[in-house]
């Protein structure tokens, strides 16, 4: 379970011109076992959330600190400051900070964190302001601070029949002592938590205003693209054909750049697939397009390295090999490493004896593919650096890391370089490799111009940074009586191994294997959308369907008889989950879809999984026309805790299903000496209004418990619900990913 | 080089741009409309769609040279405040995640609606299906399409 030390600090100043700031800043030391991404979880992570302004005009402004990529963030952690400030929700203002390392920290999107992390500190910003606003109010009608209440922004004292807007009492507030213990509402006092707000930028995306950083444009901006080489494991040689481009009309410059010095000691987010690239800046994009597309480079391969990364202080060495790679190579490298020994990661009881002595013994083996991000909003920054300051602005999750990586690049010190954040067309982790921030910096620098720049779709997709490939061979032991007594899970990835060892079956079988391996590739990888949760979701939960019909059990029973050993009577002391609450989504999901009653006739699916502190389950219900699967309906119950904002989290799980089932049946990024072989959306196939499903209803465990990610957790289970209604609708299973491929053999 | 005179929401505007320049970055970079979205450039995903003549078509495969005297809606178009019908289901279903794509889905579903005022779920896919959404919000949309759609409201969305 998760361990937080919290201190806060609050500090209270006065507006000029008269009112109340205040900054609070909550650290949080996360002491969590790695369970996701290791190198994003055993940081320390310095936290502020919360940033109240009020004028003495009444004015209410609340900052929203963390990135918005769709996430819902920027409506969410400001209802929650909004709670405990006693105010109405729509009559404030919601604004994005920029990223303000005084101010704020952990101002990035990532693992499903922002509410789980920030609710305490959310909560504590806005009952302190609210108390400081009740003792100038006590102080200045001269009444016993315990007979001042709020009302929606206003402070009212009954006896005397007093009343002020918190702007009246603003000024006075930020001359009050920041208090040191306030009280939080208990839940149950909940007036905006619970309650659906709308997403606050809604009225600006339907209207088409600028809000996305490739709308960014200011007086005399030139547009600027990269080209870079056509395959992995290929580098920057020579620019052929450059006076031939500058004569182009509209064209400004080509020339290459350099985007990490050679000696620089990457941290976690510095990850980019082709470090030289050449630059063609414009005045417009459809000429630097045309001037692209003559530009004639000379590209050469690519020397293996050894990439020395500093996380935290924590020294790691990647290696990069050389060479053109293809897809059909890494498939017969995971056969191979298959056979080899691995990592051991967590071993109980015997598992040799186990399945020595098994009456039956299951194996089966699963791949994933390399997967492209595909953000609709392709890449993009605006960059304006000059000897004396660099001004960035764009989209980005990482905002804090890449402003350090920047520093080290243009040898320019924090203070001069003002990071402005927009809101992201889409992150789901691709976002956190800024790599394009520091290329459109070097670019503006070399130009002396401010400049916009915008990665093709094809640039965004073959630029690297993919979900890694993965592949899993799991093996079950059942005993005569069908119990299952031995779990053995065998997992590796290019370059990442997926594996969480201590998580769900881990603690329900007395015997239990967990090793992982990894392959070395020079194609370059990063977080997508439930980072590896998405690939060990799909396998486990696919084979243990097929562990359960082997034993003759229904799957929900079966793993909720796990569950409840796991519960009772657990093997081991780090298994991650609650199973009481894992139990419960399972639960939900069964009695919500009419499984017992549905089950023989329809074709169902069901998965659960557990990650980012989230729980959930689904039950998949499709039929087959003329080969083609239609999703009927989509059940799915999730625990997070409270939900902050029901609508927004519903509309969260619903994008994460679709997104989830797209991935499933269609997604591949595959290799052939090293060129990605889909560079658009022609030959990437994404999941499209007539493949959703029909329905999708989605059930929230009601209790209250701290709230917990939900960006996230709805997706893994997505892929082995699909996979297991598809065997019962077709009696197939399958093993590899995409489905639409493996479907038709 | 060469001057066009292009309808755009009703206003002519004037544009020296080289004849091939698709009306998305005739839009983006020469009129600082900025709510049609950059997607693919190839027709493939509808971030750019915008109305010629009343019909959805994708701005980054059509050059202005072709536009002639057509006219162009743009989703500034719709309304400035967010008020068309369709705007307005958008906002009661709380369609968006990112929102990158939804201007682009929304001038899909007007170009629908205008066609079609009572569409079906067929054919609101087939009209719908070059609009790609990474987030998902595939059934919000649909349910907003309906909304509008539907006899028993026809001021545009339901409670
Ligand atoms: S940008 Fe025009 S269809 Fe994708
Ligand atoms: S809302 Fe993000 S792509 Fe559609």
């Amino acid at each position: 379970m998760t361990t937080l030390n919290r201190r806060s600090f609050l500090k209270a100043s006065a507006l000029s011109g008269g009112g109340l700031l205040l900054s609070s800043f909550i650290k949080v030391t996360d002491t969590r076992p790695p369970v996701v991404d290791k190198a994003e979880m055993q940081m320390v992570f310095n936290q502020l959330n919360g940033f109240v302004k009020i004028t003495a005009d009444n004015v209410i402004k609340i900052m929203s600190p963390n990135p918005e990529g769709g996430q819902g963030v920027k409506t969410s952690m400001p209802m929650i400051v909004a709670e405990e400030l006693d105010v109405d929700f729509s009559k404030i203002i919601i604004e994005q900070a920029d990223l303000d390392t005084k101010h704020f920290t952990r101002q990035f999107i990532g693992g499903s964190q922002a509410i789980h992390q920030g609710w305490k500190a959310l909560r504590t910003a806005g009952a302190t302001a609210r108390q400081m606003l009740m003792e100038a109010a006590a102080k200045t009608w001269n009444v016993p601070l315990e007979e001042i209440s709020t009302k929606l922004g206003v402070l009212h004292h009954k006896k005397s029949n007093k009343s002020a807007k918190y702007g009246e009492m603003a000024t006075a507030a930020a001359q009050i002592p920041v208090p040191k213990d306030v009280k939080l509402k208990s839940v149950k006092d909940f007036k905006i938590i619970g309650k659906s707000q709308r997403n606050v930028d809604l009225e600006k995306i339907v209207s088409g205003k600028p809000l996305f950083g490739i709308d960014t444009k200011v007086e005399g901006m030139k547009i600027a693209m990269i080209v870079h080489p056509p395959a992995m494991g290929l580098t920057f040689k020579a620019v052929q054909n450059e006076l031939a481009i500058k004569k182009m009309k509209g064209i400004v410059a080509v020339f290459p750049i350099k985007i990490f010095n050679d000696d620089y000691e990457k941290t976690f987010f510095d990850t980019t697939q082709f470090n030289e690239v050449v630059a063609v800046i414009g005045n417009s994009t459809w000429e630097v397009m045309q001037a692209k597309k003559s530009l004639k480079v000379e590209w050469k391969e690519a020397e293996a390295y050894a990439e020395k990364r500093n996380m935290n202080g924590r020294k790691t060495t990647l290696n990069i090999p050389a060479g053109l790679e293809s897809s059909a190579d890494h498939a017969k490298k995971f056969v191979e490493k298959m056979t080899q020994s691995a990592n051991v990661r967590r071993k109980d009881g015997d598992i040799e004896t186990a399945f020595t002595n098994a009456a039956k013994v299951i194996e089966r083996t699963y791949n994933g593919p390399f997967l492209a991000h595909n953000c609709m909003e392709p890449m993009n920054f605006f960059a304006h650096v000059t000897d004396e300051k660099a001004e960035l602005i764009g989209p980005l999750q990482k905002p804090e890391f890449t402003e350090q990586a920047l520093s080290a690049r243009l040898g320019m010190p924090l203070e001069k370089i003002d990071i402005k954040m927009t809101r992201l067309g889409g992150g789901f982790g691709r976002r956190s490799y800024a790599h394009w921030l520091i290329e459109a910096a070097l670019i503006s620098q070399q130009v002396k111009a401010p400049i916009k720049l915008i990665y093709t779709r094809e640039d965004d997709m073959t630029a690297g940074i993919y979900r890694p490939a993965y592949a899993a061979k799991y093996r079950a032991a059942l005993d005569a009586d069908n119990n299952l007594i031995g779990f053995h899970v065998k997992v590796g990835g290019m370059p990442q191994s997926p594996l969480a060892p201590n998580r769900f079956p881990a603690g329900a079988v007395d015997n239990y294997l967990a090793e992982d391996f990894t392959i070395d590739t020079n194609l370059t990888v990063g977080s997508y959308r439930a980072p590896h949760s998405n690939f060990m979701a799909a396998a486990e939960q696919s084979f243990l369907d097929e562990v359960a019909e082997t034993a003759g059990k229904d799957p929900i029973a079966f793993r909720l008889a796990l569950l409840k050993r796991a519960k009772e009577n657990p093997v081991g002391k780090n298994n991650d989950y609650d199973a009481d609450r894992f139990a419960k989504v399972l639960e939900l999901v069964r009695e919500k879809s009419n499984w017992e009653n549905t089950k023989a006739t329809k074709k169902l699916g069901f998965s659960a999984y557990f990650c980012h502190d989230s729980y959930a389950a689904h039950v998949l219900d499709l039929e087959m026309k003329d080969g083609i699967p239609i999703i009927n309906k989509v059940f799915c119950a999730i625990d997070c805790g409270i939900v902050v904002n029901p609508n927004a989290a519903k509309n969260m799980a619903e994008g994460g299903i679709v997104d989830a089932i797209g991935a499933a049946m269609y997604g591949k990024m595959t290799f052939t000496k090293g060129v990605p072989d889909a560079n658009n959306f022609h030959n990437f196939r994404m999941i499209r209004h007539n493949e959703a499903p029909k329905a999708i209803d989605v059930f929230f465990v009601e209790n209250t418990e701290d709230p917990t990610g939900m960006g996230e957790p709805a997706y893994p289970p997505v892929h082995a619900a699909l996979a297991n209604a598809l065997y019962k609708a077709t009696g197939k299973r399958l093993y590899q990913q995409p489905f639409n491929e493996y479907l038709q053999t | 080089m060469a001057k066009y005179n292009l309808k755009i929401n009703g206003k002519t505007q004037q544009v020296d741009v080289d004849p091939s320049t698709p009306m998305l970055w005739v839009l983006r970079d020469h009129l600082n409309m900025v709510g049609t979205k950059f997607g693919c450039g190839m027709a493939q995903c509808g971030a750019c769609t915008v109305h010629l003549d009343g019909n959805a078509v994708r701005s980054c495969s059509l050059p202005v040279s072709v536009v002639g005297k057509g006219a162009i809606t743009t989703i500034e178009g719709l309304s400035a405040d967010a008020t068309h019908p369709i705007q307005k289901a958008w906002l009661e279903h709380d369609v968006a995640q990112c929102g990158y794509c939804q201007s682009g889905q929304i001038m899909s579903a007007t170009a629908l609606l205008k066609n079609n005022p009572k569409p079906t779920d067929a054919d609101i896919d087939a009209a719908m299906s070059g609009n790609i959404c990474r987030c998902g919000t595939y059934l919000r949309i649909k349910e907003a399409i309906k909304s509008v759609a539907s006899p028993l409201t026809p001021n545009g969305g339901k409670k």
